[in-house]
């Protein structure tokens, strides 16, 4: 894939832990590698502590990569972000409470990011385009969202803002982290629709990063599943779902929460233990305590990606290989 | 079926608002046998975290309990007196808080904070104080070495399962829990709620769970009440409700979230906000929000009618009788 809009090469992001003398380095991420391509949803899945976040905030510039390259639109990205690279790329975040300037009337926000990314615009016409954004998103009539403060909103109507901030520098990809995850079972359909739309309508990428695989079926093309910082699976939404090759892919199908089947028994899956801090790793594959089908090859040297078929890859020794 | 532990009846909260008295709760009444597990689901902003609180005695200024009763073995905490509710809470009925995070204290050890409720409800020494403390904490699965861990150093599930610990240091007869697993990813929800069923089986507690994920309570609960605008719409049997659910909301609700299984299809969630709670309109209060709904609904209330052990609170499930 040569289109791809976003081309990220073995990127590592290593943290120091510990007291000053400490040696102790948690690898967050390590050697990641995947390619978003245009107008494609691209779901980053995992739990707490597999890195999937410190990924998007790598690619947000929130901090430069420990190893690694980022190729974006075609350019090498540095270890400093440009303010335009950050208007392609924005992010929206998590928390809608947190993340939001509560003095501040929705208006001064996103007219601000019109004034710093789109200087092509004269007053009135940002005005107008801040109206569209709302309305693009959702959060209608815009010319009176505009005039409103955040604590007049919902949480599902602030994440909505997040995502018409995102949209007002332009992006081709939108870097949302668990967006819906704070967020009403109910209003959460509402959010993922929007994701879809702009997939659909303003063909703009994301990469939407999630613990919650049926709502990353619901909006993903292609799934990447992420375990103790390194990917272990990836491929279409229909083959990952379908065919979920890892073991701790099946793991977190086992454990998906759904009224509609029957409550898989604990014993089919592997140990509900938690990820591991990576704090030091020796060889191994990270998810070989865990795994029901650990041989002895699993904890002496990492598994590597291997193609099940144009698409679908996976890390994983007790996989059968085609 | 045995006595209940727990009888709520037509139970009010009101909130004081700048705008009037908002009504929270508005009359929810339900019994609870022991050893029972009922699941309130809802949306934000539904009264199910109130209801708790009011049934609790936890509520404090805005909100005010203005009618109704609870009865706890035939007592009524609502004429209470402070120090009679200390006799009883934690000894009977004790609270695992939303988010574990803010409900430790990052200051103390585990053992200390279990000592803590030890010591301020029981004359335990401290040897069985000890020895209880170590007893809980292997009940929820967590090693014993944690005794003297920092809220800090245990991860997210951990943090929740030691809040477990802590509600059945005394082993009441009810545990109150106010969504206990939203904070938690789906493998840690899994092992939590494992937990709790492993648990209420072992030692014959109720539980009275509040979530805004039905999903999650799905395969755990006996009965499952869905709750909107301070009221309980329906009430049934887990399984029953989830398989033919009566009221249109909770038909939405189960229509709302994405599966991993089946066809993928268009969700759209349910149009619309809840009410106001301070001059709620006349009728039914999901009449508004409701594809189903008819003049009858826009204009009388419906009453939540009990047939079979399923109840709901629908004129197009129980028709009207004029006379």
């Amino acid at each position: 894939m040569t289109d791809a809009i976003l081309q990220v090469k073995d990127l590592s992001r290593y943290f120091r832990v510990g007291g000053f003398r400490s040696a102790g380095t948690l690898h967050a991420t390590d050697e990641v590698s995947f390619e978003v391509a245009p107008s494609e949803i691209v779901a980053l899945v995992g739990e707490s502590g597999s890195g999937k976040s410190t990924i998007a905030r790598v690619l947000a510039g929130l901090y430069p990569p420990t190893s690694g390259q980022i190729i974006f639109e075609g350019q090498l990205q540095g270890r400093r972000t440009s303010r335009k690279v950050r208007g392609r790329m924005p992010m929206v975040f998590q928390d809608p409470f947190g993340s939001i300037n509560p003095v501040l009337r929705v208006g001064h926000s996103l007219l601000r990011s019109l004034k710093l990314h789109r200087p092509d615009l004269d007053k009135a016409a940002r005005r107008a385009e801040a109206v569209s954004l709302l309305e693009r998103v959702g959060l209608l009539p815009g010319g009176e969202v505009l005039r409103r403060y955040p604590h007049e909103l919902s949480g599902g109507q602030r994440q909505r803002l997040g995502f018409a901030q995102a949209l007002a520098s332009r992006p081709s990809l939108i870097l949302a982290d668990e967006p819906v995850s704070m967020l009403d079972v109910s209003i959460r359909i509402g959010l993922l629709n929007v994701m879809r739309g702009l997939r659909d309508n303003e063909h703009v990428s994301v990469l939407y990063i999630t613990h919650d695989l049926a709502s990353a079926r619901y909006v993903a093309d292609r799934m990447i599943v992420l375990y103790a910082g390194r990917i272990v699976e990836e491929g279409t939404t229909q083959e990952v779902i379908g065919f979920p090759s890892h073991p701790y892919t099946r793991l977190l199908m086992a454990t998906a929460p759904d009224p509609r089947l029957p409550l898989a028994s604990d014993t089919d899956v592997a140990d509900l233990g938690e990820p591991p801090k990576v704090i030091n790793p020796g060889p191994g594959c990270r998810f070989a305590p865990r795994c029901p089908l650990a041989m002895d090859q699993c904890l002496v040297s990492t598994p590597t990606m291997v193609h099940l078929s144009p698409t679908q890859r996976v890390a994983c020794y007790a996989v059968e290989q085609p | 079926m045995s006595t209940p532990v727990l009888q709520v009846r037509d139970l009010r909260v009101e909130y004081t608002t700048s705008a009037g008295q908002a009504e929270a709760v508005a009359g929810v009444s339900f019994d609870l046998a022991p050893g029972e597990f009922l699941a309130i689901v809802g949306e934000s902003g539904c009264g199910k975290s109130t209801m708790l609180f009011s049934i609790a005695q936890l509520l404090t200024y805005p909100a005010q309990t203005v009618g109704g009763s609870v009865l706890f073995d035939g007592i009524d905490l609502t004429t209470l007196t402070p120090e009679e509710l200390r006799q009883h809470r934690w000894r009977d009925i004790s609270v695992v808080m939303q988010s574990a995070m803010n409900a430790l204290n990052p200051t103390l050890s585990i053992g200390a904070q279990l000592a803590d409720a030890c010591r301020a409800h029981t004359d335990w020494d401290d040897h069985k104080i000890a020895h209880r403390s170590a007893e809980v904490l292997t009940m929820v699965s967590i090693d014993v070495t944690h005794l003297k861990s920092y809220p800090f150093q245990l991860s997210g599930g951990m943090r929740q399962r030691a809040m477990i610990a802590m509600a059945l240091l005394l082993e009441p007869k009810l545990i109150i829990m106010d969504e206990p697993t939203s904070a938690l990813d789906v493998v840690a929800q899994r092992s939590l709620m494992r937990q709790i069923e492993n648990l209420r089986k072992e030692l014959g507690f109720a539980v009275l769970f509040v979530t805004h994920d039905m999903s999650v309570v799905s395969h755990f609960s006996d009965r499952l009440a869905v709750m909107y605008a301070g009221e309980f719409v329906e009430l049934g049997a887990t399984r029953e409700v989830f398989d033919r659910p009566r009221h249109p909301y909770s038909n939405g609700l189960m229509d709302a979230f994405p599966s991993i299984v089946g066809a993928a299809k268009e969700l759209t969630g349910i149009p619309g906000n809840p009410p106001s709670l301070v001059n709620p309109p006349g009728g039914c209060l999901f009449a508004p929000r409701c594809q189903f709904a008819t003049d009858e609904c826009r204009e009388f209330r419906p009453e939540l009618i009990d047939s079979e052990g399923r109840a709901v609170r629908c004129h197009l499930v129980n028709p009207r009788v004029t006379s």
